[in-house]
């Protein structure tokens, strides 16, 4: 058995300890808002936070995270309300496909905690890790400096 | 089964989810003004297969409050069809925008009623420019109808009667009803003849810029893609199929998986193999440790280089004629002063975001399939035979696509779900995913090519001709379509008929198709994705030859309103010809593509080590009218940054007959630190086409195609060299020599 917790809440799972993060959220909590795109580290759409670090879910083993907080997507809204990065992005309409967007907001809002007025390098620096295939890294961008001036 | 949430139902996940996770909810607060005005989709996105009771008609479903429910034939991909198409419907409908849902229209009621949605094909930029007419129709005649019901129940002549925001009005008495009370009666209504639909310039929501409809449901993780799919008991298969394309399966020893956790069988298919498993990545895990034998035949031999120089000692063999305007042969022997380039672009994946997959539930007289497709109709079709079913007996549930590209047409993943399904009698809903890994070597590639320019210049720096001599590989044969007189339609786009340039005098473009045992098919602007950075790198080759500036130059090519208004546009917007710094430039490319035209200017910095950043993009476009302004930019934006990626860094080499690139390590695409800024604007010129009908352009593709030419223009405005050879990656600028 392994316990996780996500999103303030406790799992106990029972699966192999080398089992990535991932496949645990997706297949085992029914978590389904972090995605796979690649399994070895090189997208970030299996991004997550680890007590508020961004991580890459798919090379995560779950024996590593036990007693460590862990938020994805479905957990970055409090009671209802969206957290600023998520209202700047409908605000600045990000999405294309959407696909690769839970990992480049969990990204974002890491990079915003750390560095609450990032410029274009804190934000490249920060968002490199995150690929998106429909080329929204302009409105992410914009976003982000969004989110930054708490005008969201 | 041990693991609970695999025995609930999708919607029963989402709620649990929402508890799990502490508050989130379904319905999401979302501030803002602007946000207010707008409807949302919703994170299921498939209609019910059965005629609904309250349905208009098939397109439109009006409840008793008003809510009205659009049928979209078109995918979700990024693109937004179906926002767009939402606010054409409320345009016709004169109903309230804020109350317009869409979702996809039942692939099996298309089929099982003659295909009233047409052929559902989310491809070739298409998504408006086809389906405007059915949608503004099925907006225009419900609400005819709905008015006819209201005078009616009045007893008042429809003459007198208004709708307008969700109701009909009857003035001189100051009634109103509103469509939701209406609705019943107006189904039963038959008119005698359909209503007329609205011109372009009678819109008053439609061109308006207007949010789209499922930014919040992709902000919060709540959107369904097929990955997504998670039905009681569904097992989960992993593939791998033969490296080297067109080989075949010999034999599997699966001994080191014995006694693995939660592995269910190994299912053998004449070109693939796949394990079957409770968990993704048990299955995937297990796949990898196979050994597996495959005869890869002849094709296993071969390799990049070679292909390389075939195509490029093809350029001398016979060519067939697609374009003979004049006699541009003679003009270029007559010519004093003729430029001739050879350029060469390699094959490329699409690599979209979400790896394909299919879900199915193989029963006896029934499949159930959930994925997300570019062509749900034809795949439900494909499904059916590979079943041994019937058409009818397929229902098709389509979800998000996280990327198409052109790459989810095919149903490649679908095939092989059921056939995994059917060779391992497998009861329960199987979901097979592709690793990433199958997804790059197992896909059907941009066409590799090369070409040879040449063009003759008057002594005054005239273009007076042009003749292309092309190889490339042809997608209609690749995918087993006729191809007709030797010619691929998709192969010429760029350089044939579909060009922005309408007064060079001599014309000649020679084709010869030349395929491999390499799958080839439709990329993100297809033809144009390698036609137009040849051309339009050339055309540059050729003002710079004639003395003139680049924009001036294209400008003398042509006297077409659309690529004069694009070529001003772009002039007014980037401040061309303002000098810039040493070690940077600026470069223009203009296309026509999937019925646009297209203009770039991008400026570049080169470093003294050669290496390369694309710092800002202008680009104009005139796709003659749009919807949503909004959407229509944030497609633009992102084919360039598409386009880019592959002219930068976009390569799939074949080893060995197979794909040598895996994953995104090996095949790179470009990322937030590589993204240019980017100004984007409209240069609509609006107008009929030749049947008197609005022109209507496509957007999705038209900045993707003129990119990658705008780009090494730049580069050469910046260095004096020219980059005839992509990916620019391999290209060693320090080592080119200056023109
Ligand atoms: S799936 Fe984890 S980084 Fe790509
Ligand atoms: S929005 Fe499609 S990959 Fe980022």
């Amino acid at each position: 058995m392994v316990t996780l917790t996500v999103n303030g809440q406790q799992h106990q799972i029972d699966v192999e300890p080398e089992m990535p993060l991932l496949w645990a959220l997706r297949n085992e909590i029914g978590l389904t808002g972090t995605k796979y795109g690649c399994g070895i580290a090189q997208c970030g759409a299996c991004t997550v936070l680890m007590d508020g670090h961004p991580v890459r879910s798919c090379m995560l083993a779950v024996s590593s995270v036990q007693g460590r907080e862990i938020t994805t997507i479905e957990g970055l809204s409090q009671n209802g309300t969206l957290n600023k990065v998520q209202e700047a992005w409908i605000a600045e309409d990000v999405p294309q496909c959407g696909y690769c967007q839970s990992g480049q907001i969990l990204s974002a809002t890491a990079l915003l905690s750390r560095t609450p007025h990032p410029d274009n390098s804190d934000i490249d620096a920060a968002m490199a890790g995150n690929i998106c295939r429909c080329g929204t890294y302009v409105r992410i961008r914009r976003a982000i400096h969004r989110a930054a001036s708490d005008k969201a | 089964m041990k693991n609970t949430t695999q025995t609930l139902s999708r919607r029963q996940i989402l709620v649990a989810g929402a508890t799990l996770s502490g508050g989130m909810a379904l319905g999401l607060f979302i501030p803002g003004t602007a946000r207010a005005a707008a409807p949302e989709l919703e994170p299921r996105y498939w209609a019910e297969d059965a005629p609904d009771p309250r349905e208009v008609n098939a397109w439109v479903v009006i409840e008793p409050d008003d809510s009205v429910t659009l049928r979209c034939p078109m995918a979700e991909m990024g693109q937004g069809t179906g926002s767009g198409l939402a606010m054409l419907l409320a345009e016709e409908l004169e109903c309230r925008w804020d109350n317009v849902k869409v979702e996809f229209a039942s692939v099996n009621r298309n089929i099982r009623e003659n295909t009233l949605y047409g052929d559902m094909v989310a491809a070739g930029s298409r998504g408006i420019r086809t389906t405007w007419p059915y949608v503004q129709q099925a907006g225009a005649s419900a609400r005819a109808r709905l008015v006819q019901a209201a005078a009616s129940k009045w007893n008042v002549p429809a003459a007198q009667c208004e709708a307008r925001e969700s109701k009909v009005f009857h003035q001189p008495s100051g009634r109103s009803l509103r469509y939701g009370e209406l609705v019943k009666d107006a189904a039963k209504i038959k008119l005698s003849t359909e209503p007329a639909i609205k011109a372009p310039e009678q819109f008053k929501l439609a061109g308006t810029r207007q949010p789209r409809l499922d930014s919040a449901i992709k902000s919060t993780g709540q959107a369904l893609y097929g990955i997504d799919t998670r039905e009681a008991g569904q097992l989960y298969a992993s593939i791998m199929s033969c490296p080297v394309f067109g080989g075949k399966l010999v034999s599997v020893d699966d001994s080191a998986i014995q006694g693995r956790r939660g592995i269910k069988q190994v299912v053998k298919l004449d070109d693939a193999v796949a394990v079957v498993a409770d968990n993704y990545w048990r299955a995937n895990e297990a796949l990898k440790k196979l050994k597996v034998t495959w005869d890869g035949g002849a094709a296993a031999k071969t390799d990049s280089a070679q292909f390389a120089r075939d195509y490029r000692d093809a350029l001398d063999g016979p060519m067939v004629t697609a374009r003979n305007d004049g006699d541009a042969k003679s003009a270029i022997a007559k010519s004093a002063h003729v430029v001739e380039a050879v350029y060469e672009t390699p094959l490329l994946a699409h690599a979209t975001m979400e790896p394909c997959n299919a879900t199915v539930h193989l029963q006896k007289d029934r499949l159930d399939v959930w994925m997300g497709s570019q062509s749900p109709l034809q795949n439900a079709k494909m499904a059916a035979q590979e079943a041994g079913l019937k058409p009818e007996q397929v229902y098709f549930h389509q979800l998000y696509l996280g990327g198409g590209f052109g790459r989810r047409t095919f149903g490649d993943e679908l095939r092989h779900a059921v056939r995994v399904a059917k060779a391992g009698n497998i009861t329960q809903p199987l979901q097979l995913l592709w690793s990433r890994e199958q997804d790059m070597r197992a896909d059907r590639y941009r066409p590799q090519s090369a070409i040879r320019l040449k063009g003759a210049l008057s002594p005054d720096g005239k273009l007076e001709a042009i003749f292309i001599q092309s190889v490339c590989g042809s997608i209609q044969r690749s995918t087993g379509q006729k191809v007709a007189n030797g010619l691929d339609p998709t192969s010429l786009e760029g350089i044939g008929p579909s060009v922005p340039y309408n007064k060079v005098p001599n014309w000649y473009t020679g084709q010869m198709l030349k395929n491999t045992h390499v799958p080839v098919a439709y990329w993100r602007s297809v033809g144009g994705s390698q036609n137009s950075f040849y051309l339009e790198s050339f055309i540059d080759e050729l003002a710079h030859a004639a003395g003139k500036d680049p924009l001036e130059f294209r400008r003398s090519l042509t006297d077409r309103v659309d690529s004069i208004a694009v070529l001003n546009k772009l002039a007014e917007i980037s401040g061309w010809g303002k000098p810039m710094a040493a070690g940077r430039g600026r470069g223009i490319s203009l296309v026509e593509n999937h019925g646009a035209v297209g203009g770039q200017i991008a400026e570049v910095t080169v470093k003294p080590s050669g290496e390369v950043r694309v710092d800002r993009v202008f680009a104009a476009t005139d796709a003659y009218h749009v919807v949503n302004p909004n959407l229509v930019d944030a497609q633009i934006e992102g084919g360039a940054v598409f386009g880019m990626s592959a002219m930068l860094f976009g390569e799939i080499t074949i080893q060995n007959g197979a794909a040598a690139q895996g994953n995104f390590n090996d095949y790179r695409v470009a990322r937030m630190t590589d993204a240019p800024e980017m100004v984007t604007a409209l240069a609509l010129t609006g107008g009929r086409d030749d049947k008197g009908k609005p022109k209507w352009g496509g957007v999705g593709e038209c900045s993707t195609a003129p990119i990658a030419a705008a780009i090494a223009n730049a580069i050469f405005a910046a260095t004096g060299k020219r980059v005839r050879s992509l990916p620019f990656k391999n290209v060693k600028l320090t080592e080119l020599s200056s023109l």
